[in-house]
């Protein structure tokens, strides 16, 4: 069962929820989609069991062989490619390692080479596993990263969070693909209620059941509220706006596994979230 | 030589558009013949790598320069490349940017931008 965790914004609470929730029931998978800046494995501090090298397939030419009839310049949608009186010109950080311009070259001219862009690393926190995405800096898109780390094989019995990049962007498309589920986590403000509004879109879009999560809470904001009962989004709950829980998660403690009233609040929203994955499940077994 | 501007319509009183990648069109202007000729940007309408291709387009007229406000970095890289001189265009008349060009007015671009759309930056 594969519970993505998304948001529309950055710091709405995502790696706090999926962190505590994959603590709390133990024998899960937490998986760190948001490449870019990775951060749960600050929280679970896992003992590193694996490692696995990103890499992605980019052309090269052979000067001798190219003749300059530009069909792969053509051929390529993306436009990775230029060709100018000196030859071929490549771009790899436009290239989306698509194999495209190598099969249609009638010269045989191209071929393929692999450059690094990320790695993955695997761990283990207590029962839980940990795996992680680390996309190299500079490096434009991290969508590689996130397909190795989806496609891990994990014990079939454990429940994996997703924790997904912010925004609704392709990186977020690709983290909840195969998901059975999302998990939106909303920040009462109006920048996240709009925000909220453009991964709800996605949701729907994508036709994953789905439900919401408050953080940071201190009134109902009507916003949200209004928005949520209007489509009919459950709320699974509100987490207050508590000072000891900030304080918990800023010195990277895992507030599930150091504080016994949080233990108990998100082992209930742990139960709450599963009740609605296989109620939502049910019709479709 | 061929000096080419990116031009935000395919029409008499083109203005020089404000980005090379994403422009409507290309003026491409002969300085020996002194006629000038319009070239569509097929770029314009591309998901990424706009740059790339609109300075292909350009390339493929022969052109010796371009005249513009700005260009980005793999743009750049294409026409440079390819020893074509990029010069920082002043205000949005071409006809004022052919001539401050024959005079020797114009400064060559220096200020080459990362590109947007997370594209291009390094």
């Amino acid at each position: 069962m594969k519970i993505a965790v998304l948001s529309g914004k950055g710091g709405t609470g995502k790696t706090l929820v999926s962190v505590n929730l994959a603590a709390a029931a133990g024998k899960a998978v937490y998986t760190d989609c948001d490449v870019e800046e990775p951060n749960g494995h600050l929280f679970f501090k896992p003992a590193i069991t694996g490692e696995k090298e990103i890499n992605v397939a980019v052309p090269r030419v052979d000067k001798d062989l190219c003749n300059g009839c530009r069909k792969c310049v053509d051929f390529c949608n993306f436009n990775a490619l230029a060709y100018i009186k000196d030859g071929l010109l490549i771009f790899d950080d436009i290239c989306h390692s698509c194999g495209g311009c190598v099969s249609i070259c009638p010269e045989k001219a191209l071929h393929e080479e692999y450059r690094n862009i990320g790695v993955i690393k695997i761990g283990t926190s207590g029962k839980t596993i940990i795996a992680t995405g680390i996309m190299n800096t500079g490096e434009s898109s991290g969508i590689p990263i996130i397909k190795g780390l989806l496609s891990l094989d994990h014990p079939k019995d454990f429940i994996e969070f997703i924790d997904c990049p912010p925004g609704s962007s392709c990186a977020v498309m690709e983290s909840i693909r195969d998901a059975d589920y999302c998990l939106m986590v909303v920040e009462p403000t109006l920048f996240g209620t709009h925000n909220f509004r453009m991964v709800h879109e996605l949701a729907a879009l994508f036709k994953k059941p789905h439900s919401v999560i408050m953080n940071k809470c201190s009134v109902h904001y009507m916003p949200v509220e209004e928005y949520c009962k209007e489509n009919n989004i459950p709320v699974l709950v509100r987490i207050p706006y508590d000072p000891l829980l900030g304080s918990l998660n800023s010195d990277g403690l895992i507030a599930a596994r150091e504080n016994a009233a949080y233990r108990d609040f998100f082992t209930d929203l742990l139960e709450k979230v599963l009740k609605e994955v296989l109620h939502e499940a049910a019709p479709h077994s | 030589m061929k000096i080419a501007f990116p031009v935000d319509t395919r029409s008499a009183g083109a203005c020089i558009y404000k980005s090379f990648g994403r422009a409507p069109a290309f003026l491409v202007y002969d300085t020996q013949t002194q006629k000038s000729l319009f070239v569509d940007n097929s770029a314009a309408s591309s998901q990424g790598g706009a740059g790339i291709k609109a300075a292909q387009l350009v390339l493929d007229q022969q052109t010796d320069a371009v005249i513009a406000p700005q260009c980005g970095q793999n743009a750049a890289d294409v026409l440079l490349a390819a020893g074509v001189r990029i010069y920082l265009s002043e205000g949005c008349s071409v006809g004022d940017n052919i001539k401050a060009h024959t005079e020797g007015l114009l400064k060559e671009l220096s200020d080459i931008h990362a590109g947007y759309h997370g594209h291009g930056v390094k």
